[in-house]
Parts: structure tokens; C-alpha cells; sequence
């Protein structure tokens, strides 16, 4: 498990992409500790700030040479809407490298990305380790309206099999990543399918994956209230390699998942099998 | 383990392997002038200075172990550990609001027996000083867990969560009633190590917190841990349904900080008074820096916890105390001590 370090880090670059922001932060020292899938824990505000919790980002790209770390985000809210204004020059405050990043196969592997929306930002990373172990990749990548797609053209930088869906047609085929998912898993005979976006989403992923005798791997999107694992805020019903159910942290044991180990469909409740269900009973 | 994806299975492992890191964390730094005496007595322990990590923000001490030393600050005061594991309560379990957030965690975790065997031992082989939180649904679960752990290594304090709820008063908090909260002190200080002091953590949502303090201390309470958090919620407008899936949830951070001050000020005041024996109080509520674990200090905090903070700042509790200290020697203060309810003079 990679160290994160606590930093205050500079925004050297900054520009629109589509319906999101890129943001490139020097970030001293992290860079070298990044796999795909890691995310960092963006401070909103300084020490008066009145958001007092940091803001989960996958982080798509980093280049330790550079000493810079780089992430993609949409305008959801108070805190995003916030980063959205700093200009480059300005500083954030990060945690980062967190959580437990995508595994990658220890052989050469057919592998096909499938994501969702901003949900693409930690696949190009990954797909071209994969490349240069001597894979291939694929990917699927989807969105509400093409505004909302990102990084179709690094995708194609990298493989010529990129399908692009939208939910309204603006772009690609329309209707959701799950519609070609299933023939383009027979066509590049797929080891493994990495997933990003939409709960929803990953479940369907999940399921298309599994009839289809691929490993899938997901990395989820709960809400975290630390981070860092001390809050118990982020957790998921998943089962352990004993087979016993348990809320696990998606900050540190996730963000990125066996998805045939998420229970997705019992996700915001209390199942009767999970461990430890039995003492809830008395409150 | 492996099928082909390095180590994807030890992901289920329980992050056994946080404690093992390629660097050292970075160690408090010492001001100079450090002279100053920051140490503090709860009962018979002694900690080396006031500065705790308060319950359920910290786990068991060994995540933010990544961002500083557990032996540099006072103690980690542990997440409430009951007798067995629990689940917590569903997803959605907070929401954050100006200057804090609400939590409706419902007390996961793995029950006393793999605390004792698993959690305890890291932090006491990693030098942490351990008050362990415990809270239970019956007198009968914190005797349990107090016998429990006698002899266990690197506790040194016992603290008492009553702001739960009472199974056999038709689930009303503990905290909510003296009569309540007498009956678990008194049965926590009888079978607890004598050695070890028991706190007990009070709750702000009652009409006199005086009262409570007081039915605690009368019990054999060694010290007091204060506040807990503030019945809360949050509906959103746009579902138009309670943001928490408990509905209600604990509201803690900055927000709070006043209602804490007050609360701590009014129990130290009644020490003084003579209307209770005088026993240490652990001030918290949305400390985010030294001058804010000052002024609990001057309420007549002899320690204090940071909470909800952590969230926003990992390695706060270690800059907390250096921001303490250099507030202490800046206002001549010669010992922690001397500082200790300043504000009732
Ligand atoms: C591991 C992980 C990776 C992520 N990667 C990206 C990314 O690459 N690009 C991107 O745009 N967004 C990403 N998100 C989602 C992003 O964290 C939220 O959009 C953001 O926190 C919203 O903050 P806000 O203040 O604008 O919204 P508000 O609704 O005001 O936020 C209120 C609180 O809810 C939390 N919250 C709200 N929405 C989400 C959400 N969808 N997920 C988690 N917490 C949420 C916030 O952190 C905050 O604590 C990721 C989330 C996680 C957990
Ligand atoms: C996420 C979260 C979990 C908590 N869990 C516990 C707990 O298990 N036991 C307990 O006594 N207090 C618990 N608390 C309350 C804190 O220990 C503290 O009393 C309160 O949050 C006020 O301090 P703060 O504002 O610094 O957080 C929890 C608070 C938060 C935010
Ligand atoms: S966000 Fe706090 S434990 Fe995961």
C-alpha cells in the first residue's frame, strides 16, 4: 500500500474539457506513489473554510518527472463549484495517493475499459500499462450527451477499438455503454473488463462481464466523509474471499472492486446476512 | 491468493498491511522553547500532553498512522468497540453542513474480541496510549466489556459511551437521565482495572448537563469526555426525503463548537462550585486549532479531543498540539496546568 502524503499543491494548469474541468496540480512527491485507480482528497477552502470535507477525485493522470498529478471533475455542487474557480497560480491542499487502485494482470490480457461520463479519467492511464505489458485494449466509453464524454480522442490515441455511446445520440451509438458492451467482448475475445461510473452502470458492466467469463473490476463512487478509512461513512456490502458479507471501506479497501464481489443491488441497506446484522436489531 | 491480478484479494484483508510503510511518518515538530509542561492527569494516568483523537474519527489509530506517530499525541481514544460485531446502519451515512456534518454511522464494528486480539495490540506495539470507547444496549454489555479488557495491552483509560441507547428504557439514551447514567459508571468503575481510569462521554441533547456530569462523577467517574454530538438531520430539496438513511444523524465540527464551550465551561463552573467533586474534563467539539483547544482549556478542559477535523486535516491532531503550545508559552503560561479553567477567574 502506497504511503499518501498530505500536500499543498499548486494548480499549474487548467482548462475546460467538454462539460468538465481538467485540472493539473503540482503536488510534490505523489506523483511516484500513483497506480491507476488511486484518487486524491481535495481540501475545499482554506483553514476558515465552512466545507469541512475534502472531495474525491480519481486521478487520471500523473507524471512523476513533473512532480504533477492531474484530475477531471464536473460542477455537482457547493465544493466543486468552488474548485471551478481557482485560476493556475493558486493552491489546494491534497491527500493523495489514496484507496486501493485498479489490480493489473501479472500476463499479457485482452482488456476492455468500460466508463461512464468523468468515469474515463483513470482508464487511459491504465489501458496503456496494459499496452506496453504486451496487452490490447478496447474501450467503451458513454455519457448523457456528448458534452459529457471525456477523452475519446486519448482513447483512440491509444487502440483503434473505441466505441462511443450517448444516451441522447449526440455522439456515437445511442443508449448506454451496456448495448455494444456484449460484442465487443466477443470480438477482442476479453480477459478483463475495467469499469468506472454509475453504480448502476457497474452493475450492468458487472453482470455483461460475468456472462461473458470475464474478470471484472470496478471502482465505485460512495460518498466519504474522511478518505482516509477512520469514519466508516463509505461502506459497501461485499463479500469476502471467506464468503461472509461485510460493510467494507470503499476509501481504502475500494474504491476498486471485484464487481461479482459488490452486492450492488443491496447497496443502501442493511442485509440480513451482512456481518453483524444481528446487533442492529436492538436500535 | 493470486489469480493473475497482483494482490487483488488482500483487498478484503482489513488493510492488514497499513502498518507497513516504505517511510516513517513525519514526527511532531518541536517548537522552540518546548520547555513547557503539557502533561495531564486523568486518574492515575499521565499523559504526556492534552492532545487526543476523539471517538469514531480516529478507527483504532492505525490509518492515521500514515500521517503521524500515535505515541506523539496524549492517547487515541478508540471508535466505540461493543461485544460483538456490528453492521451500522445503511448508506447514505452523512451529509455535510456549513462548518460541520451529520453522521449516522450506527457504531460499526468488529465486536470486543477482535479489537482486543487485532487492533489493540498494533497500537500498543506502535507506542500509542489507547482509551478505549465502549458502549453497549445494557449495563450488562459495558460490565462485559470492561472485564474484558483488564490486562490489555496499552489501555489507559476506559471510556464510556452512554450516548447510547438503552435497550431496557425503550431505547432512550443512557446520557438522557442521571439515574441512567449512574448505573453504567458504577458498574464500569467496579470491575475496571483499578489502575485504569474510566471516563464518562456525555451527550449535549439534555435539559442539564450538570445534572448528568453529576450523577457520573457521584458514580465513580474519574474524568468526563464531552460533548458528543447534536441530534441532527437534513432533508434534500431535491429527493424531498431525509438526506441520512437513519434520518437523523450526530452533528459534530465547528458548528458545534460553541454548545461544547458552553457545556464545558458550565460543568467546570459546578466543580468549582463545590456541587461535584472536581475530576478532568476532555473538551471536544469541532476543535480545528490550537487557539480553539485553548479556549476549551480555559473553559477547564484538562485534555481535549479532535474530531470531525481529522476529516478535513489527517495529520491535525499533531498541529493542534504544536498550535497549543506556542499559545500556551505566547501567553505566559508555564504549564498546561496553570491554563486549566483560566476563564472562570
Ligand atoms: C473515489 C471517487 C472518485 C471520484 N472521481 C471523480 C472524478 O474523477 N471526477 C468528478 O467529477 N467526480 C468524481 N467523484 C465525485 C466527486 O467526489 C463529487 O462530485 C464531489 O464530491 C461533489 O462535491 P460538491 O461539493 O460539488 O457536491 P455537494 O453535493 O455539495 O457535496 C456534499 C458532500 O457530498 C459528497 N458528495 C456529493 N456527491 C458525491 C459523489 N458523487 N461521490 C462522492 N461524494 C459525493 C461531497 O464529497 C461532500 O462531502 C469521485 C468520487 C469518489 C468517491
Ligand atoms: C463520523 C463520526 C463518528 C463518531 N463515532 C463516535 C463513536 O463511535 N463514539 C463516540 O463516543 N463518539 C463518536 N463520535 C462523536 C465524536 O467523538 C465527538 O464527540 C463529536 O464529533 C464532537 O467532536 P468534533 O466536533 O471534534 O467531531 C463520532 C463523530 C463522528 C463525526
Ligand atoms: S471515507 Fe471515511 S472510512 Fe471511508
Amino acid at each position: 500500500m502506497a504511503l499518501p502524503l498530505q500536500v499543498q499543491a499548486e494548480i499549474v494548469g487548467r482548462e475546460p474539457a467538454g462539460a468538465y474541468h481538467r485540472l493539473v496540480l503540482r503536488a510534490p512527491g505523489i506523483a511516484a506513489r500513483v497506480e491507476p485507480g488511486h484518487f486524491v482528497a481535495v481540501a475545499i477552502g482554506g483553514v476558515d473554510s465552512a466545507m469541512l470535507l475534502r472531495r474525491a477525485f480519481s486521478i487520471h493522470r500523473a507524471d512523476p518527472a513533473a512532480e504533477t498529478i492531474e484530475v477531471v471533475f464536473a460542477e455537482a455542487g457547493r465544493g466543486t463549484r468552488e474548485l471551478a474557480r481557482l485560476r493556475v497560480g493558486d493552491s489546494v491542499n491534497v491527500v493523495a495517493p489514496l484507496g486501493t487502485p485498479f489490480p493489473l494482470p501479472a500476463e499479457p490480457v485482452s482488456a476492455v475499459m468500460v466508463a461512464g461520463g468523468y468515469g474515463s479519467a483513470p482508464m487511459f492511464a491504465l489501458a496503456e500499462r496494459i499496452v506496453a505489458d504486451g496487452g490490447s485494449v478496447a474501450f467503451v466509453l458513454g455519457a448523457a450527451t456528448a458534452q459529457r464524454l471525456y477523452g475519446v480522442d486519448q482513447a483512440q490515441a491509444i487502440t483503434e477499438d473505441v466505441v462511443v455511446t450517448t444516451d441522447d445520440g449526440s455522439e456515437g451509438v445511442r443508449g448506454f455503454v451496456t448495448g455494444p458492451l456484449p460484442e465487443v467482448l466477443t470480438a477482442v475475445e476479453a480477459d478483463v473488463v475495467y469499469a468506472c461510473g454509475p453504480m448502476g452502470m457497474l452493475r450492468a458492466v458487472t453482470e455483461v462481464a460475468s456472462a461473458h467469463d470475464a474478470r471484472v473490476f470496478t471502482a465505485v463512487e460512495e460518498s466519504m466523509a474522511c478518505g482516509v478509512g477512520v469514519c466508516m461513512t463509505c461502506v459497501l456490502p461485499v463479500v469476502g474471499d471467506d464468503g461472509v458479507s461485510r460493510f467494507v471501506r470503499s476509501c481504502v479497501d475500494g474504491p476498486c472492486f471485484d464487481g461479482t464481489k459488490v452486492r450492488w443491488d443491496d447497496a443502501g441497506t442493511i442485509p440480513a446476512d451482512i456481518e453483524g446484522a444481528a446487533a442492529m436489531g436492538a436500535h | 491468493m493470486t489469480d493473475g491480478y497482483g494482490g487483488f484479494a488482500d483487498n478484503f484483508a482489513d488493510n492488514e498491511d497499513a502498518g507497513d510503510f516504505d517511510d516513517a511518518p513525519p514526527s511532531t515538530i518541536m517548537l522552540p522553547g518546548g520547555g513547557i509542561d503539557l502533561a495531564t492527569r486523568i486518574g492515575s494516568t499521565l499523559l504526556p500532553n492534552p492532545v487526543t483523537t476523539a471517538s469514531g474519527c480516529a478507527g483504532y489509530g492505525k490509518e492515521l498512522a500514515k500521517f503521524f506517530e500515535p505515541a506523539a499525541i496524549g492517547a487515541v481514544v478508540t471508535k466505540t468497540i461493543m461485544p460483538y460485531p456490528r453492521s451500522g446502519r445503511a448508506t447514505p451515512r452523512m451529509a455535510e453542513t456549513p462548518s460541520g456534518m451529520l453522521n449516522s454511522i450506527g457504531l460499526q464494528g468488529p465486536g470486543i474480541d477482535a479489537f482486543v486480539e487485532r487492533d489493540l495490540p498494533w497500537l500498543a506495539a506502535r507506542g500509542g496510549r489507547t482509551i478505549v470507547s465502549i458502549a453497549g444496549g445494557h449495563v450488562d454489555d459495558f460490565v462485559a466489556l470492561a472485564e474484558r479488557l483488564k490486562g490489555a495491552p496499552g489501555v489507559v483509560g476506559i471510556e464510556a459511551n452512554i450516548s447510547c441507547p438503552n435497550v431496557a428504557n425503550r431505547g432512550q439514551v443512557f446520557a438522557c437521565n442521571p439515574a441512567t447514567s449512574y448505573d453504567v459508571i458504577r458498574a464500569v468503575r467496579d470491575v475496571a482495572d483499578p489502575q485504569v481510569p474510566v471516563l464518562a462521554k456525555l451527550s449535549p441533547d439534555v435539559t442539564s448537563i450538570v445534572d448528568i456530569a453529576r450523577a457520573c462523577v457521584e458514580a465513580g467517574a474519574d474524568g468526563l469526555s464531552m460533548i458528543n454530538t447534536l441530534l441532527g438531520m437534513a432533508i434534500d430539496p431535491d429527493t424531498m426525503k431525509p438526506v441520512l438513511a437513519g434520518i437523523t444523524g450526530g452533528l459534530s465540527g465547528p458548528a458545534v463548537r460553541p454548545v461544547a464551550v458552553r457545556c464545558v465551561y458550565q460543568v467546570h463552573a459546578a466543580m468549582l462550585d463545590g456541587q461535584m467533586a472536581q475530576v478532568p474534563i476532555v473538551g471536544m467539539g469541532g476543535i480545528r486549532t490550537g487557539l480553539d483547544a485553548l479556549e476549551f482549556v480555559l473553559a477547564g478542559a484538562a485534555a481535549v479531543s479532535v474530531g470531525t477535523v481529522i476529516f478535513n486535516d489527517p495529520s491535525s491532531p499533531v498541529r493542534i498540539l504544536d498550535e497549543l503550545r506556542a499559545a500556551l508559552i505566547a501567553r505566559g503560561f508555564g504549564s498546561l496546568e496553570a491554563a486549566i479553567g483560566y476563564a472562570h477567574r
